[in-house]
């Protein structure tokens, strides 16, 4: 079958691979019809996530039908079409039982930190990803949710990530009626987490980044002010001037290891790897929340250090909460959200590129040509 | 919820200020303690080891489902070994780690040209769109490489010349 396949630091390729097999009874394999390139994925691509081995296939973002599934298999059949959560959960430990599906402790040997993630390196649980066209998918009564009824395949496939994603970021920002919301970021995630602040009942949302033409398509999408972070000056300083010197109530992290803006940040973070990413958004966040605020982080880092000044944390006394989300816990609220149409995922893509492609579209998303939002690949066998 | 067996009564106002709203992983986590049993859980049916797994050392084994891409193979894997040797608190973990996946990079090419393919790295780095949609700035990268490698050139004949001269 054809893949995706990285062979070093911004280099991938599609080529031939073996068919993946049923390794588990818990196990599902699926012929991908969509499947995406995420910003985490460009922690990969650049090289920047210990233990990213030559010839892995990435890919957690991915709706696919099932051709095959394991003896144990009950939740799902043979020829349904379904939309796989990025987090590999078993539903049976400690922490999936508590609905933190991300962090679950069956998933992944390599990393007692992480939770398992398709094609997302070994220090994920060493698992192709779905930029292929067919995937195996593991405990699959648990993850893979047939997708609704009418439901158009490109909503259903940023429910596997973007769109919880963002929700958590703004759910985690504990956001109260009235706050000033600011994120950090405006990429799909950020885009959405501006666009689900809202419904929290923010007053004021605020996103910041430096690429103009995601700034004005956040405007639009996510009805929300847009500020480029090179024409404000120091960013922390409007936005204590934009708060009446208060700070934000709730500063949202969707930028996470590749954030620009800071050159020593920059340097250590991303050309030496003397910290697990440049942590440039989150230490902005720290500085612009308010006395007393929250910070939520999505942004992805690395499993070592970064340099954040914690002792603000402390002086503030700020809450910083944190995790990758917990796609399966909201996907019955936020499949009703694009059923009513309060939310509209398909409305972030803006690429459709044959999986043949995929060097392309892996320059395209990371260089963020072509006014690139949100790519997604369709594999030569996708048939929709 | 309590999942505390344990008799506090020794302990004079043991949990009287017990607040349970008071949960800042709400509503990220639905508090049930039942971690407090430690790894007790019934798991899941294990997944046979088919390839190599390495695992954690701050884990007891191998969990009951894992990915069996790209096991772990030639100089890059031996040091990968060693690098799970220590836990994932300790820079001697990750840092060889990282250095594996530039060695095997390296190993990625070596299997290509064994395998009668000559990788096509423009290709695979997606200079094709590059050049489609940001000539300007890959022409400009291009200028400047070509200037700097001129200037590496100009440099070392400039210095061939003086020890001539010398
Ligand atoms: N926690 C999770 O479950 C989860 C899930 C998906 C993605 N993520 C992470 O969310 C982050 C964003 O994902 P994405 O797909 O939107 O990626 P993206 O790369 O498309 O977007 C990141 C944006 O941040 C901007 N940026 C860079 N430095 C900045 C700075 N200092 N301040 C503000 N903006 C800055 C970039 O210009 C870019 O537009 C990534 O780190 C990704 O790994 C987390
Ligand atoms: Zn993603
Ligand atoms: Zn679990």
């Amino acid at each position: 079958m054809l893949a995706m396949n990285y062979r070093g630091p911004l280099r991938v390729r599609a080529s031939q691979k073996p068919m993946p097999k049923i390794e588990h009874p818990q196990d599902a394999i699926v012929r991908v019809t969509r499947s995406c390139i995420c910003g985490s994925d460009l922690h990969l691509y650049n090289g920047s996530v210990p233990d990213t081995r030559v010839g892995m296939t990435f890919g957690h973002e991915f709706t696919g039908i099932v051709e095959e599934v394991g003896s144990e298999v009950t939740k799902i059949k043979v020829g349904d079409h379904v939309l796989v959560p990025f987090n590999i959960a078993c539903g049976q430990c400690a922490f999936c039982k508590q609905e933190l599906y991300g962090n679950c402790h069956e998933s992944n040997p390599q990393a007692t930190a992480v939770g398992g993630i398709f094609g997302y390196s070994h220090t994920a649980g060493g698992y192709n990803g779905g930029q292929a066209e067919y995937a195996r998918v593991p405990y699959a009564n648990v993850g893979p949710t047939i997708i609704p009824e009418g439901m158009d395949p490109d909503d259903a496939v940023l429910l596997t990530d973007v769109v919880p994603t963002g929700y958590q970021a703004a759910e985690m920002g504990g956001i109260q009626k009235g706050d000033t919301v600011v994120v950090f970021g405006a990429g799909p995630v950020g885009i959405m987490a501006a666009k689900c602040s809202w419904l929290f009942g923010a007053g004021r949302v605020i996103i910041i980044d430096q690429v103009d033409y995601r700034l004005e398509f956040a405007r639009n999408y996510a009805q929300c002010e847009a500020y480029n972070f090179n024409e404000i000056g120091d960013p922390v300083l409007f936005l204590k001037k934009e708060t009446d010197w208060m700070g934000a109530d709730v500063c949202i992290d969707a930028v996470g290891a590749e954030a620009a803006g800071n050159a020593m940040q920059t340097i250590t973070g991303r050309k030496l790897l003397l910290q697990a990413g440049s942590a440039t958004a989150v230490h902005w966040a720290i500085n612009s929340v308010k006395k007393g605020g929250i910070i939520s982080i999505v942004g992805v880092y690395g499993p070592t250090d970064n340099l954040i000044p914690i002792g603000n944390v402390l002086n503030k006394g700020l809450t910083i909460r944190a995790n990758q989300a917990s796609v399966k816990r909201l996907l019955p609220r936020l499949i009703e959200h694009v059923q009513n149409g309060v939310l509209n995922p398909k409305g972030l893509i803006t690429h459709r590129i044959p999986l043949e492609e995929v060097s392309d579209a892996y320059r395209i998303f990371s260089e963020k040509l072509d006014n690139c939002i949100k790519p997604i690949l369709i594999s030569p066998s996708a048939g929709l | 919820m309590e999942n505390t067996t344990k008799d506090y009564s020794h302990i004079k106002g043991w949990g009287i200020d017990a607040d349970p709203k008071n949960d800042p992983t709400y509503p990220m986590k639905r508090r049930t303690n039942e971690e407090h049993l430690g790894y007790s859980w019934e798991r899941p049916t294990l997944q046979p080891q088919t390839v190599e797994i390495l695992h954690s050392n701050e884990r007891p084994n191998v969990t009951a489902v894992f990915g069996t891409s790209t096991p772990p193979s030639g100089l890059s894997g031996m040091i990968r070994r060693l690098a799970f040797k220590k836990t994932e608190n300790d820079y001697g973990h990750w840092l060889p780690l990282i250095l594996a996946d530039r060695i095997n990079v390296v190993e990625g090419i070596i299997e290509d040209l064994r395998s009668g393919h000559v990788p096509n790295i423009f290709a695979e780095k997606g200079y094709k769109a590059e050049w489609k949609y940001n000539r300007g700035g890959l022409l400009r990268k291009a200028a400047v490489a070509a200037i700097l490698s001129y200037g590496v050139v100009a440099y070392f004949r400039a210095k061939k010349k003086r020890k001539h001269n010398y």
